[in-house]
C-alpha cells in the first residue's frame, strides 16, 4: 500500500506530457455526479480502497463515495489526510475554492444551466425578445460593414 | 353577561356508556328535589303554547291507485371546486384548450359554480370576460396588480344562456325568426368589459414587456419539456 503512494508521487513529479491531468489525491476537489449529493463540490480527504474515497464538504457529513460518483475538477487544496472540519473549512477559504469554481468555465456553465432551469414563463418570453433584439443589432452592424466593404 | 363556561357533566364516565352515579344519585346531585320543592311538590311544566288555528286541509281530490314512490331526500350543498394554491387573483394563466388555447390571460375571481372568471384583457389579446375551468389552465407565477378592479357584480347567472322567448308557431315567420336569432352582444356587456379592463391595462402597462407577453400565445418549442419547465 505504501509503495503505491510513492510510485504515484514519483509519476506526479516527472509529469511531462501525461494523458491524465487530474489525479485522485488528498485535497482534490470533485463534483458529485450521482446520488443524493448530486451537484455538490466535495474534497477528497482520504482514499479507502481501490474504488472508494472519503469525501467531505463544509456543510456535509463526511461520507464515503465511490470514485464513479465523483467528477474530478482542476482545483486542489493543501490539506493533510482526514483533517478536522474546522481545518478543512479554513483551507477551503484560503484556497478560495468557491470563487475559483465559479470563475472556471465548468462552474460558469453549471450556474447558467441552473439559471435557465429556473426561468419563469415570463422570463423566457423576455429572453426571447432580448435574443431577437440582439440578433437585429448584429445584422444591422453586419449590413453596415458589408456596405463599407463594397463601397 | 359572564362568559359561558362549557357544560360539564356531573356524572363522570367509568366505561363508555356507564356513569359513576345511579339515576337516583344523579337526581339528588342535580338538585331536582330542590326544584320540586320550590314549585310546591310538582316539577315545573312548560305547556306548549296554543298554536294559531290552522284551516283544516281539504281532502285531496285524487288518490293514486298504486303507491307512489317518494324519492330519497337529498340535502347535498355543492361548494365550488378547491382552487389551486398557485392561482390567486391577478395570476397570469395559460389556457390550454378551446378557442383561446395558448392565450395568456388574467385571473379575476372564482365564481360560485367553481369556474374561474378571467379576462384577456380584451384589448390586448381578444379574450373577453369569460368562465374557464381550472383543469384547462396552467398557472404561471407572474402576477398582475388587480386592486383597482371591481368584479363583485359577476356571477354564473351573468354568463348563462338567456331564456328564449316562446316562438310563435307560424310557418311564414320561420325564416324571419331565424334572422333575428343572431346573437348581438348587448352594450351592457361591452361596457362591463371596458370597466374591468381599464384599471387592469393601466397596471399591466406599468410592467415592461407584460403587454406584449399577454398578447403573445404560448406554444411548446423544440427542447421544451413541460414536466421540467417552471411556469
Amino acid at each position: 500500500m505504501h509503495s503505491f503512494w510513492l510510485h504515484h508521487r514519483a509519476t506526479e513529479l516527472c509529469r511531462v506530457s501525461q494523458p491524465f491531468k487530474r489525479y485522485v489525491e488528498i485535497g482534490r476537489v470533485a463534483l458529485v455526479n450521482y446520488g443524493k449529493e448530486y451537484g455538490r463540490l466535495v474534497v477528497i480527504v482520504d482514499v479507502i480502497d481501490q474504488n472508494r474515497a472519503l469525501v467531505d464538504a463544509p456543510d456535509m457529513v463526511r461520507t464515503q463515495m465511490n470514485f464513479k460518483r465523483l467528477s474530478l475538477t482542476d482545483i486542489k487544496i493543501d490539506i493533510k489526510r482526514v483533517p478536522k472540519k474546522k481545518t478543512l473549512i479554513q483551507a477551503m477559504q484560503e484556497a478560495d475554492v468557491q470563487a475559483k469554481w465559479e470563475k472556471s468555465s465548468w462552474g460558469r456553465k453549471l450556474i447558467v444551466q441552473k439559471k435557465r432551469a429556473a426561468l419563469n414563463d415570463f422570463d423566457r418570453f423576455k429572453l426571447m425578445l432580448a435574443k431577437i433584439k440582439r440578433g437585429g443589432l448584429i445584422r444591422q452592424e453586419l449590413a453596415k460593414l458589408k456596405k463599407e466593404a463594397t463601397s | 353577561m359572564a362568559p359561558k363556561t362549557p357544560r360539564v357533566s356531573r356524572n363522570p364516565e367509568l366505561v363508555r356508556g356507564v356513569g359513576k352515579y345511579s339515576r337516583s344519585q344523579m337526581y339528588h346531585k342535580k338538585g331536582l328535589w330542590a326544584i320540586k320543592a320550590k314549585h310546591g311538590g310538582q316539577f315545573p311544566r312548560h305547556d306548549p303554547k296554543p298554536k294559531p288555528e290552522v284551516a283544516a286541509a281539504k281532502p285531496p281530490k285524487f288518490y293514486p291507485a298504486d303507491d307512489v314512490k317518494k324519492p330519497l331526500t337529498n340535502k347535498r350543498k355543492p361548494k365550488p371546486t378547491k382552487l389551486r394554491a398557485s392561482i390567486t387573483p391577478g395570476t397570469v394563466l395559460i389556457i390550454l384548450a378551446g378557442r383561446f388555447k395558448g392565450k395568456r390571460v388574467v385571473f379575476l375571481k372564482q365564481l360560485p359554480s367553481g369556474l374561474l372568471l378571467i379576462t384577456g384583457p380584451f384589448k390586448i389579446n381578444g379574450v373577453p370576460l369569460r368562465r374557464v375551468n381550472q383543469s384547462y389552465l396552467i398557472a404561471t407565477s407572474t402576477k398582475v396588480d388587480i386592486s383597482g378592479v371591481n368584479v363583485e357584480k359577476f356571477d354564473d347567472k351573468y354568463f348563462g344562456k338567456k331564456a328564449e322567448k316562446k316562438k310563435k308557431k307560424g310557418e311564414g315567420e320561420f325564416f324571419e325568426a331565424e334572422k333575428e336569432e343572431k346573437n348581438v352582444l348587448p352594450q351592457e356587456k361591452k361596457d362591463d368589459q371596458k370597466s374591468v379592463d381599464a384599471p387592469l391595462i393601466k397596471s399591466i402597462e406599468g410592467v415592461p414587456d407584460l403587454k406584449t407577453y399577454l398578447a403573445a400565445r404560448f406554444s411548446l418549442k423544440a427542447g421544451m419539456k413541460p414536466h421540467e419547465l417552471v411556469f
